[in-house]
């Protein structure tokens, strides 16, 4: 499988991102006044010597204060996030930020899609992009993923219900040959999964990438281990990728490995999971809150943030891909109630 | 006459008036070209000139004469 973007083993990676990152605090802080005082409040005088001791945000504050690190009118995009209750994240991009983002967003799934696009399944309806003026966080998601398509493809009719028809119409076209489904995991279960068994349908030749959470299935007693059997053995779908990532790290995604099971990270982004106690980094295996770190965000200060989600680390420098591999066990019990779509945004030149 | 051709690519795609000039549009530089109208902009690009872009070019067209540095790539002769 062509890679170029998981290709650094687990010192090599801390190494690098160790002194991009340093910079990077120090580029916020002369760019970000609210930033620099916060940095201020912490007492961070020196570069961390190591990764694990990189000042964090947490992801919180994009939703209580404007974090901005460039001039008001180099803004493009201003991203916000779904939230199903409460504040919503306001995220903002100048145009490298913005064109950085969505090229390497491109080279991290070129590494399970190709460089081609591919006939493009979407588990939703094109009313979800309906409305140019407001897209809602599932909208903005289908749009970041379009790029990588053609000839597309959506599965929902006006009404939101999967039209049979068309898809095997889209099949009968695109079938044989490598094609790519995108959608929300809960959209894929409830609509694409139930459909193809009942019609008989074959997806051997689908790539699925998918996101949002296990939250709304956990009621069907179906985990990422289940997904994944049962779509194989109902429909031949094997080429399966869950990614976790969010708005206040457009760009940056957790891929899933070609084997399942685990998220990667690329190289210009990490993991640590924190022990919500002691603040401390969590031995592998061990559950805690998961910090991520990047090097995209160069236009608001988003490079290291604890986010309010639950994961654990299963191994390092031993899976598919280089680095730590992980899952996402959940929401820590006290977060605020967020839409399940509530992943990155846009994604878009 | 080829690069009339994009002209009217883009102005079809884009919803944009005949007698409003296209050569200097940049993508996300005004409402028109959003995300979305992208989308269709690649795929009629595509169909005019019966090319197939890869997902780095569709990422890279980012403004008029990119597309157009993009179709000559693709051996596409657009001379005015």
């Amino acid at each position: 499988m062509l890679t170029d973007v998981f290709t650094l083993p687990q010192p090599d990676k801390e190494k690098q991102l160790r002194d991009e990152l340093n910079a990077l605090v120090s580029h916020h802080r002369r760019s970000c006044p609210p930033y620099a005082r916060i940095m201020d409040a912490l007492d961070v005088s020196e570069e961390a010597p190591t990764v694990a001791e990189l000042p964090w945000l947490p992801v919180r504050l994009f939703k209580t204060k404007k974090l901005v690190s460039v001039p008001e009118d180099q803004v493009i995009r201003v991203l916000t996030s779904s939230g199903t209750t409460g504040a919503v994240s306001r995220i903002h991009l100048d145009r490298a930020a913005a064109s950085t983002q969505s090229r390497m967003l491109a080279r991290t799934l070129a590494t399970v899609l190709g460089p081609r696009r591919l006939p493009m399944l979407v588990v939703e309806g094109r009313g979800v992009v309906g409305d140019r003026r407001s897209y809602s966080a599932r909208g903005a998601g289908a749009l970041g993923m379009v790029n990588f398509g053609r000839d597309h493809h959506w599965l929902l009719d006006a009404d939101g219900r999967p039209d049979v028809e068309a898809l095997r119409a889209f099949l009968d076209r695109h079938g044989r040959a490598p094609f790519l489904i995108f959608g929300f995991t809960f959209m894929v279960w409830s609509y694409l999964y139930e459909v193809a068994c009942e019609h008989g349908l074959d997806l051997s030749q689908g790539i699925l990438v998918h996101s949002g959470g296990w939250k709304k299935l956990a009621d069907r007693a179906v985990d990422n281990t289940e997904f994944r059997r049962r779509f194989g053995v109902d429909t031949g779908l094997t080429r399966i990728h869950n990614f976790y990532g969010m708005v206040e790290q457009i760009g940056t995604v957790f891929l899933e490995g070609p084997e399942g099971g685990s998220l990667y990270c690329p190289d210009f982004a990490d993991v640590i999971i924190r022990d919500p106690v002691t603040w401390q980094e969590a031995p592998v295996g061990t559950p805690g809150v998961i910090e991520v770190l990047s090097t995209l965000p160069t236009s608001y200060p988003g490079h290291v943030l604890l986010t309010e989600d639950l994961g654990v680390v299963h191994g390092i420098d031993d899976g598919n891909w280089p680095g730590k591999r992980f899952s996402v066990l959940g929401r820590l019990p006290r977060a605020e109630a967020r839409g399940c779509s509530d992943t990155y945004q846009g994604g878009t030149p | 006459m080829e690069l009339e051709r994009l002209r009217k690519v883009f102005r079809n795609s884009l919803e944009i008036p005949n007698e409003l000039p296209v050569d200097d549009l940049e993508y996300r530089g005004s409402a028109q070209w959003d995300s979305l109208a992208h989308m269709s902009l690649v795929a009629a690009i595509e169909d005019e000139f019966e090319v197939m872009l890869d997902t780095d070019e569709v990422i890279d067209l980012s403004s008029f004469h990119r597309a157009q540095q993009i179709l000559e790539k693709h051996g596409v002769v657009l001379a005015d």
